[in-house]
């Protein structure tokens, strides 16, 4: 049956109602653009959203954001794009993170929101490459991430000019790869440099309710500002002429027009909606990386376990490997472990229950052929062994407490969920390795803005949506 | 519309897009970028006030007209008495 939308026509169209897809919409709105949301699902927030399940929240995708710097300070991304949605910076609730930790085989190096303390736990464990480190950051620092100039753009050979110690570069490169990299084993050196001052110069916060916070704000925003948003509203095809989009056909049947459209669904995926493109285009920039993520409920905080740390990010082989998992369902050699528990909330203020939070790498594929009963089966057998990985590495629990003891519920996501949720081919989290940082497309007025238009992170999800739609709508108009 | 007019309208701008800054004292001959915390993104939305709230086009080539005050003034005085 066609929906209300059927022949309307609209100056632009976004599709997809996550970060960058609301932030678009927001510039767009706030300019008086006549501008709608599409979204498949019933929630926005697209890779970072939230569920209930048996009457508790919990969130997906966000650990920490990360670009978090104090209120006031000028000139840089959060500020910027706090400035440009016209959000107040206190309305995101941040609260900063305790510390968090690289965690290798022998050696473990400490970070947290004031680089001063990295570069004093990286002089400790490696006296010897401390001035090579500094060089590193000085030259990230003013990096124009964009130009690269004479640069290398590996980022792997650019570090490597500055570090020589193999062990030290693993431990640059996991929490930066896993923040945001869609490349296997290397990553653009301007992408690097992104990440590497949005954790370490910048640093993580996170509201207290969550990355639903943040949704919430940019969907109130949005309609404050009279800007519609049209939820389990798929997309089946945008019909083309020329050189141009013409059409957009949804899953109802029902056909809209619109002057531009911008699309937050993925390079390739935005390609093969196409009419004038094969079924399999772009299929060599297709990405690779998915995640598994258990998420454990404790009738205690973390701390009381001994557990003090925000994020860890570890690594248990001897070199670091961060590339697509081949043989098994998930690669647990590498992950993250995350507390949302530890951040500084302030007096009086927690979360009411206590949450371990463990990522690995998996495989898609792999995911997505089992059963169902095969599935939850596995589900189950790599929850434990994730457990069992992160209580290797984590503090012998205080009072000795015991885990199991205190769990009061748990859950799994799989890459077959991330698929589901965010549309993204193989379930890449980070998208496509190959960025399209114009946002152009094959067609004219179809432009791309979110992971693949190539900022990382969500802060960078969002200046995506806002630098696509003032680069492409609003400048010049 | 005075020439006093159209910059304290710019200033009315400045205030309600980058309410962090602080815009007493703004000297009218000297660049808004050297006083002030503002980039091209924040340029964006002054000409999108402009538009909005009196109805002004600023073409993109002319961007750079509204660099201080002094020019800002210069350059949009004669738009607005011409409506």
């Amino acid at each position: 049956m066609p929906s209300s939308l059927d022949q309307q026509h609209y100056e632009t169209v976004i599709i997809g109602a996550g970060m960058a897809g609301l932030a678009a919409g927001i510039r767009l709105a706030l300019a008086g653009k006549d501008v709608i949301i599409l979204e498949r699902h019933n929630a926005s927030g697209g890779l970072n959203s939230f569920y209930s399940q048996a009457g508790r929240k919990f969130d997906v995708g966000l650990h920490a954001m990360t670009n978090y710097v104090p209120k006031g300070t000028k000139g840089t991304p959060l500020t910027k794009l706090l400035r440009q949605l016209r959000i107040p910076y206190d309305a995101l609730d941040l609260s900063p993170q305790n510390c968090s930790r690289i965690h290798f085989p022998d050696c473990q190096l400490g970070f947290n929101n004031e680089f001063a303390f990295f570069e004093a736990e990286v002089a400790r464990a490696f006296p010897t490459q401390i001035d090579g480190f500094l060089a590193l950051a000085e030259e990230v620092r003013t990096l124009d991430a964009f130009n690269l100039g004479s640069m290398p753009s590996s980022a792997r050979k650019a570090v490597q000019r500055h570090i020589s110690d193999p062990l030290l570069e693993d431990m640059i490169f996991c929490p930066v790869m896993y923040y945001g990299s869609a490349q296997e084993h290397d990553m653009d050196y301007g992408q690097f440099a992104i990440m590497f001052r949005s954790l370490f110069f910048e640093g993580f916060a996170r509201p207290l309710d969550g990355v639903r916070v943040i949704v919430k704000l940019l969907q109130d925003k949005y309609r404050s500002l009279g800007g519609i948003r049209k939820m389990k509203c798929g997309i089946q095809k945008i019909h083309t002429s020329g050189n141009k989009a013409t059409t957009i056909e949804l899953d109802s049947g029902a056909t809209i027009t619109a002057d531009k459209i911008i699309s937050t669904a993925g390079a390739v995926e935005t390609a093969r909606l196409c009419t004038d493109q094969p079924v399999d285009a772009e299929s060599d920039n297709i990405g690779h990386l998915s995640f598994t993520e258990t998420i454990t409920v404790l009738d205690k905080q973390p701390t009381d376990f001994g557990w003090d740390d925000t994020i860890i990010f570890f690594n248990t082989a001897e070199r670091f490997r961060y590339a697509r998992v081949e043989d098994e369902l998930v690669d647990p050699s590498s992950g993250v472990i995350c507390f949302p528990n530890n951040y500084q909330y302030g007096e009086g203020r927690q979360l009411d229950e206590g949450f371990l939070r463990v990522t690995a790498m998996a495989n898609h594929d792999k995911w997505c052929a089992l059963n169902e009963d095969d599935y939850i089966s596995q589900k189950s057998h790599w929850y434990d062994e994730l457990q069992k990985v992160a209580l290797s590495l984590l503090p012998k629990p205080k009072n000795n407490l015991n885990f199991e003891d205190h769990r009061l519920a748990k859950d799994m996501f799989t890459p077959r969920t991330v698929r589901k949720y965010t549309g993204h081919l193989n379930g890449a989290i980070y998208g496509a390795p190959n960025k399209i940082k114009d946002g152009r497309t094959h067609l004219e007025n179809l432009y791309l803005a979110g992971t693949d238009q190539g900022f990382l992170g969500i802060v960078g999800a969002m200046l995506s949506g806002i630098s696509m739609a003032n680069l492409h709508v609003l400048q010049g108009d | 519309m005075t020439e006093d007019q159209v910059q304290q309208i710019v200033i009315d701008i400045i205030n309600e897009i980058a309410p962090d800054e602080d815009t007493t004292g703004i000297k009218p001959e000297v660049n808004l970028r050297d006083q002030m915390d503002l980039d091209s993104m924040d340029f964006l939305d002054i000409v999108m006030e402009l538009r909005k709230q009196h109805g002004i086009e600023v073409p993109e080539e002319d961007y750079p007209e509204l660099a201080s005050l002094k020019s800002c003034s210069d350059y949009l005085t004669p738009k607005f008495n011409a409506k």
